[in-house]
């Protein structure tokens, strides 16, 4: 590949405005990718604190720091903020600086809308997070908010829950559709959908998965709303509705929403294993067709997470059935990363030891996510610990550690400095070693016995707590180190170069470090 | 003043450190799911090990291989990288190989869930009902019923005294069943939705208004078993769990007649005279067992969510109202309708919000008998 590098029009400036305006008022990719990361960050730091008020309610038997109460209430806020505001709005910062750069675009099909669908996303979570301030407290019935507990048994600040809700539906479609229109049309000449790298695809699988399942949850929010304040039963039994509904309404949404917040990742980590191996990816094409059989698949596969709600036989093999064929194409993928690596030339620098934490870490939640497929077992696992320890395993040194390895791996492209290497480690192995002692212990508790959203627990579920606690507050407190290695790197450090990594390969490496506030105004040629 | 406090906060703390530093049962070994107690139970467990020793293999193969790489292909060792990025056969292998792995996994799990599936009726069906935060039992065929609530003390649970062994996991009333019959569970709903699991039975079975779902089992070694409540159902979903006793079938119509012979006795005291103190005394007791977990032991409610009853406008004045909410509910709250309770249990449960927390000074100060309960419940021309 070879482009030509856009880099010196000062003959007609357009660098950025100056002040607070340049950032209320932006329509640039580049802005706006760093408007959605900083505010991921804040999001993951607000979460993370409310992760810290469970652990530590949990670190000993009986009730200590908060009520039942309130407790529900954090457990509800942490993962909607951790979905919602932190994982989701992080991976379309990465697209917004990343998809036009590597397919040789100016900027986003559509800047304005871009703009809007950032800057409605902090109202949104001004609206969810004053709800802790409301008579009768904020949303306290999980994040799945199954009704009737949504409904009729909802503190009044539900209602808020809802307007919330659909402002970061609307925020994620027109995001998305940004995304899909920008790759469809706005491709370099040569930048064929095949030749596409793979975070581009990663990217343009979840745009697709967005449009198609943020309505649906739009839907389920907007009845819970009639069934509160308009008088209708979608939901209520008592007036002829069906709260089974909502569960299968909701995991429609569900189910895709967890690959949502997965293939990017997959396409991130891709790029991340080829350039420390220096080595191209192996299986580029099955790569591709993995991710779509795993999006066309997870259309199918709602019911797993209801397999004790009574559903008939035939439903219950089913929805076994397609659940455990997840596994091949997910298992394609980390056959493909291995080979990548295998007579590579490997080197370890901060982002490879995220990436390969993500392959191995990420493959145990996916092991335990096909013990969960097996519906016999599912009775015993559903709503345990087991499923707790599961999907954090997928969500956190799956889709965080993917983030992270992003932000070290394109930050020095982001603002022309190298991160420090020294920290970088430091930080990875903190962070490696206290997500596995605070999700490890939680397989044993699960399968112990211990229920989710238990705010007190039995006493031979004791020690193990005591020690996921403890792995929890070191993976809290070295994430307040990740925060000053990203401010520390903005700030200044050694330059780096426009290649950055010796193996990297993707149109983004030919443009300048920083890279320029426009990038590819001519589009680059592509063979 | 201030000193007074920092006293008060100093005996706090080190009764708090005293029951900390009580040696708990330790469970380090508490690493798996256990056999449980019936045929299916254990046949679950069988699978359990199957799946996961299958993905320890797996697992041993893929991350040998890949630390295997990491070792031996560093760019010191290996300073130049191979250029091969595909190869036909060994992606049709690892596409096709994981296949026949999951084939072999879903034909005993299959097989297993079918078994489960068995709708043949039982010899005994109990009907469970979950409600905020309890549950209720409804033999069918021998007429007994009764509620089920966590029997730890509330000072357990908030660090004043030691924690009892069996902390969180004890009900004032268990459910009792012969061994070696089939149990049918007719498993539903009051309020919100609930989740009956008793992992000893392998049986986890969702309790949801309006639906009513089934499970069975057959327990062939008579014991005490444990379960808990799987559903967020709010505040209290940590603390309404499930006791099964399993015993003899001689020792079952033992406890069966014993229970008939409460509820009549019970049914003779509706009739009897009641002063307003024997109320008040006896509906103390119904108060903190069925309304102290919204409206609070000192009838303040919470704000916003469960209203007061101290100073409230109709257990001051208005009794009839009063006893249609205890009956009907209110549509559209999170108050359901009392009327599974008894008639003394309604009438003295009432009575006591009229005569308490200052309630009997600034209301009409009447009492509810168990009669206008049973008037109440008469048909209406």
């Amino acid at each position: 590949m070879s482009a030509v590098i856009e880099n010196h029009h000062d003959d007609h400036h357009h660098g950025p405005a100056k002040g607070l305006t340049r950032w209320l008022y932006t329509t640039n990719h580049k802005d706006i990718g760093t408007l959605y990361l900083w505010f991921s960050f804040a999001m993951f730091l607000i979460g993370g604190a409310m992760a810290m008020v469970i652990r530590a309610e949990l670190f000993q038997p009986g009730m200590q720091i908060v009520q039942p109460e309130f407790y529900n209430q954090m457990i509800t806020l942490h993962g909607l903020i951790m979905i919602f505001g932190g994982v989701m709005p992080a991976f379309v910062g990465l697209a917004n600086w990343l998809v036009p750069m590597m397919i040789g675009a100016p900027d986003m099909a559509l800047p304005r809308m871009n703009n809007l669908s950032f800057w409605i996303l902090p109202f949104a979570f001004f609206i969810l997070l004053s709800s802790l301030f409301m008579e009768g407290g904020a949303p306290n019935f999980g994040w799945t908010f199954y009704a009737p507990l949504s409904t009729t048994y909802a503190p009044p600040s539900v209602t808020f829950f809802i307007f919330s809700v659909h402002i970061m539906g609307a925020s994620s479609i027109m995001g998305a559709i940004n995304v899909v229109v920008t790759i469809m049309n706005m491709r370099a000449p040569g930048v064929t959908l095949m030749k596409m790298p793979l975070f581009v695809w990663s990217w343009l699988i979840t745009a697709y998965l967005l449009i198609a399942v943020m309505p649906v949850l739009a839907g389920a929010v907007t009845m819970m709303l009639m069934d509160i304040h308009f008088g209708t039963s979608f939901f209520n039994a008592a007036g002829g509705g069906d709260p089974v509904l909502f569960q299968h309404i909701f995991w429609f949404f569900g189910h895709p929403e967890v690959y949502i917040m997965i293939l990017p990742a997959f396409g991130i980590v891709s790029h991340i294993i080829e350039t420390f191996s220096r080595k191209q990816l192996f299986g580029y094409s099955s790569m591709v067709w993995a991710m779509l059989s795993i999006a066309i698949l997870s259309f199918v596969v709602w019911a797993h997470h209801m397999f004790t709600v009574g559903l008939p036989l035939a439903a219950e093999l089913f929805f076994m059935w397609a659940t455990m064929l997840i596994a091949v194409p997910t298992g394609v993928k980390v056959f493909n990363w291995i080979a990548t690596m295998f007579k590579g030339s490997i080197t370890f620098e901060t982002p490879m030891l995220f990436a390969i934490a993500f392959v191995v870490l990420f493959t145990m939640g996916g092991f335990s996510g096909l013990m969960l497929a097996i519906t016999p077992a599912d009775f015993q696992y559903h709503d345990t610990y087991f499923v707790v320890a599961h999907f954090h395993y997928v969500l956190v040194p799956g889709a965080i550690f993917s983030i992270m390895a992003a932000v070290y791996y394109w930050i020095p492209k982001w603002c022309g400095n190298m991160y420090d290497e020294r920290l970088g480690k430091l930080h990875f192995w903190l962070s490696f070693i206290g997500v596995n002692v605070t999700f490890f212990p939680q397989h044993f508790i699960g399968l112990a016995g211990m229920p989710r959203r238990y705010p007190d627990y039995a006493l031979q579920f004791a020690d193990w707590n005591m020690v996921s606690t403890v792995g929890a507050f070191l993976f809290g407190v070295s994430q307040i180190l990740f925060l000053f290695i990203v401010v520390k790197t903005v700030m200044g450090g050694k330059q780096a170069t426009d290649q950055v990594w010796e193996g990297a390969r993707g149109l983004e490496w030919t443009v300048a470090s920083p890279a320029p506030y426009h990038t590819f105004t001519t589009p680059p040629k592509v063979d | 003043m201030s000193f007074k406090y920092l006293h008060n906060l100093q005996n706090k703390i080190i009764s708090a450190l005293l029951i900390f530093s009580v040696p708990m049962k330790a469970d380090w070994f508490a690493l798996n799911m256990t056999r449980g107690a019936t045929d299916i139970s254990n046949e679950v467990f069988e699978l359990h090990m199957l799946i996961f020793w299958i993905c320890v293999a797996i697992g041993v193969v893929v991350f040998g291989v890949m630390f295997y790489s990491m070792y031996a292909h560093t760019k010191k060792k290996n300073p130049v990288a191979a250029t091969f990025h595909e190869n036909h056969k060994v992606e049709i292998a690892w596409t096709i190989i994981p296949f026949l792995i999951l084939i072999a996994m879903a034909i005993p799990a299959s097989k297993t869930l079918v078994k489960i599936y068995d709708d043949e009726a039982g010899d005994l069906n109990i009907q469970v009902t979950g409600y905020q935060w309890k549950w209720q039992y409804n033999y069918l065929e021998d007429d007994v019923s009764f509620f089920s609530n966590l029997s730890t003390d509330m000072d357990e649970i908030n660090n004043l005294v030691p924690k009892g062994e069996n902390y969180l996991q004890e009900v004032d009333e268990m459910v009792v069943i012969p061994v070696g019959k089939k149990v049918r569970f007719l498993i539903t709903a009051n309020d919100v939705i609930h989740s009956w699991w008793m992992p000893a039975f392998a049986i986890k079975q969702d309790a949801i208004p309006g639906f009513v779902n089934t499970a069975w089992t057959k327990v062939d070694k008579p014991g005490i078993y444990r379960g808990k409540c799987t559903e967020l159902c709010g505040k209290n979903h940590g603390f309404m769990p499930i006791v099964v006793k399993v015993v003899e079938q001689s020792e079952y119509d033992e406890w069966v007649s014993g229970k008939r012979e409460a509820a009549m006795k019970m049914a003779e005291l509706t009739t009897k005279d009641w002063t307003a103190e024997e109320l008040v005394a006896r509906g103390e007791s119904v108060y903190a067992v069925n309304c102290v977990a919204c409206h609070q032991t000192n009838g303040q409610g919470i704000s916003g969510i469960f209203p007061a009853l101290a100073g409230s406008d109709i257990v001051l004045n208005d009794k009839e109202r009063n006893i249609e909410i205890l009956m009907e509910g209110v549509q559209g709250a999170a108050m359901n309708s009392f009327s599974y309770l008894s008639e003394v249990e309604l009438a003295a449960v009432i009575t006591y919000t009229r005569q308490s927390w200052g309630n009997e000074n600034n209301g009409d100060g009447e009492i509810v008998v168990p009669k206008d309960i049973v008037d109440y419940k008469k048909p209406k021309i």
